[in-house]
């Protein structure tokens, strides 16, 4: 699905991602962890487009979309939930939602859009009671669900997940992580950059962990959650 | 004593309704670049004259505005293109600046191409007056009110019922999460001039046969349709309306019981007494926000 190859990023003179190179196999559900600072933020800003890599190569099933603009990446299935959830404020639940489908409404309209709305719904019950509330207004957990849900609404078919579980109390990150393992059983690849590793290991197949910029370990969820150094630096064990 | 106070209720919401249409200018630009454009004013001031000279070679006035407006939204368009969009990600700061040159730079445009000369042109309607209930009305006046009604129920139902209205609010809302959704931002702030240069040109093109017209009242413009901003509250579109029509019927009421030579001062008087009292003005609030 997914293919990052020696991907080199930054900040003006500031250069931050090294090399970065991993892989999301189609269906596969893959974590990025990492400490404060460590660059996840700013390899999925790469990948959604909104940071133009410096270097390397972005291959989504094939087609390299490093220099395609945010907006192309979608119609090539990539769709991102950023840190902070990042809601449109002002604007009520459902026009958030419509929001996440605009290349399916504008310039021509998608009629399938109303239907996947409903989906959302199903999944996130309580947005469909706030639907016309300004999503400022909604709790964090709730923020984060729009933010989900959203995202959704463009049918992606990769989906990158900064930090779902930042500032959210232990239930909601419960409940949250629930829904990412259903979307990926549902056929949604999942990159998932998280400083929550235990929760991030425990949801995902594979993972890799980033360090000041670099790729430092990869393998198996599992067998990462065993690794004697990303106990200590990761899970505070 | 009522026959006057209509009076100066009908003219006060006229000029209202002309200073809700340039302040609701300055208020789509904030909203989608957070920062004052300073060149407002001057789309007004091309509103009206270019409608003038259209019409003096059609002698269609319908005509004539029509075109006029068409033209000064294109001039809006390419105004962000050469000066704002080259400047990629500006600071605000940058851009009130940069308006202000482009201001400048419009009104010697305007002066060298359009002449010096104040140019007009006569009403919308044959019959310049009607007697409504004992109370004299500019027929003129009624189209300017008319008209500004019509144009801002355009643009509510085109920011609440229209995809490309919602990418422009949620372009305004949060950069980076619109183009996350694939709204290409930088096209939502051209599109913001564009509206702003409607706004501008159709005032202008609507005030002209009330008070003529000419290249330099640009910057009389500007300074009342940014007061009515700051009154009503920065970036709120109804904040526009409610700003533009408060000041319009101030500068009415104030001028016929205090003073006429206190009639410009007024809008200098209300932007200090706002910017002390109220900063984020009448509507405004701080947008919702939760963290
Ligand atoms: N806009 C920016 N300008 C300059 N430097 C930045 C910017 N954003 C991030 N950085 C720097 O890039 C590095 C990586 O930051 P990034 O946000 O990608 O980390 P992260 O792994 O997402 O951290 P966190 O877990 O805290 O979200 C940091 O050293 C940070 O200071
Ligand atoms: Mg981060």
């Amino acid at each position: 699905m997914l293919e990052v190859d020696a991907l080199s990023a930054g900040y003006g003179h500031v250069s931050v991602l090294h090399r970065i190179s991993l892989r999301v196999a189609a269906g596969q559900s893959v974590c990025l962890i990492g400490a404060n600072g460590a660059g996840k933020t700013t390899l999925l800003r790469c990948l959604a487009g909104l940071l133009r890599p410096s270097s390397g190569r972005i291959l989504v099933e094939g087609n390299d979309i490093a220099g395609r603009s945010a907006s192309a990446r979608l119609d090539f299935g990539v769709t991102l939930v950023p840190e902070g959830r990042r809601v449109f404020a002002p604007m009520s639940v459902r026009e958030n939602l419509e929001m996440g489908a605009f290349r399916r409404l504008w310039p021509r309209r998608d009629r399938r859009v109303e239907a996947d709305m409903d989906a959302v719904f199903d999944m996130f019950p309580r947005l469909r009671e706030r639907l016309n509330q300004p999503a400022g207004l909604l709790s964090g957990g709730e923020q984060q669900m729009l933010a989900i849900g959203r995202a959704l609404m463009s049918r992606p078919r990769l989906l990158l997940l900064d930090e779902p579980s930042m500032g959210l109390a232990p239930r909601v990150v419960q409940d949250i992580f629930a829904i990412i393992r259903r979307l990926n059983q549902q056929g949604i690849s999942i990159l998932l950059a998280e400083q929550n590793a235990n929760m991030a290991l425990q949801s995902a197949a594979w993972g890799y962990v980033i360090a000041e910029g670099e790729i430092v370990r990869e393998a198996e969820s599992t067998s990462l959650a065993h690794d004697p150094i990303v106990r200590t630096a990761y899970l505070g064990l | 004593m009522t026959t006057t106070i209509l009076q100066l209720l009908v003219a006060g919401v006229g000029t209202g309704s002309i200073y809700a249409l340039i302040a609701l200018g300055f208020n789509v630009v904030f909203k989608s670049t957070g920062a004052m454009n300073f060149a407002q004013g001057e789309w007004v001031v091309m509103g009206g004259m270019i409608s003038a000279l259209l019409f003096a070679a059609t002698s269609n006035i319908g005509l004539a505005c029509a075109l006029a407006v068409v033209i000064v939204i294109m001039a809006g368009i390419a105004s962000e293109r050469l000066v704002i969009w080259p400047l990629r990600r500006p600071n605000t700061l940058l851009i009130t600046l940069v308006s202000i040159g482009l201001a400048i730079c419009t009104r010697s445009l305007v002066m060298l191409v359009l002449g010096k000369k104040p140019v007009g042109y006569p009403g919308f309607s044959q019959v310049s007056t009607l007697v409504l209930g004992g109370v004299a009305v500019q027929t003129q006046t009624l189209w300017i009110i008319g008209l500004t009604l019509a144009f801002l129920l355009a643009m509510h139902l085109f920011f609440e019922r229209s995809m490309l209205g919602k990418a422009l609010r949620a372009a305004a809302a949060d950069r980076d999460a619109a183009a996350i959704v694939g709204v290409r931002v930088e096209t939502t702030v051209m599109l913001s001039f564009a509206i702003a240069a409607f706004a501008g040109a159709l005032a202008g093109a609507i005030i002209t046969p009330l008070t003529l017209s000419s290249y330099d009242q640009g910057a009389m413009f500007g300074f009342k349709g940014f007061s009515a901003a700051m009154l009503g509250g920065v970036g709120s579109l109804p904040g526009a309306v409610v700003g533009g029509l408060a000041l319009g019927l101030l500068e009415a009421f104030g001028s016929f019981y205090i003073s006429s030579d206190f009639k410009d001062a007024i809008a200098f008087t209300v932007l200090l007494l706002i910017l002390f009292a109220r900063p984020s003005g009448l509507l405004g609030r701080a947008d919702v926000i939760k963290v």
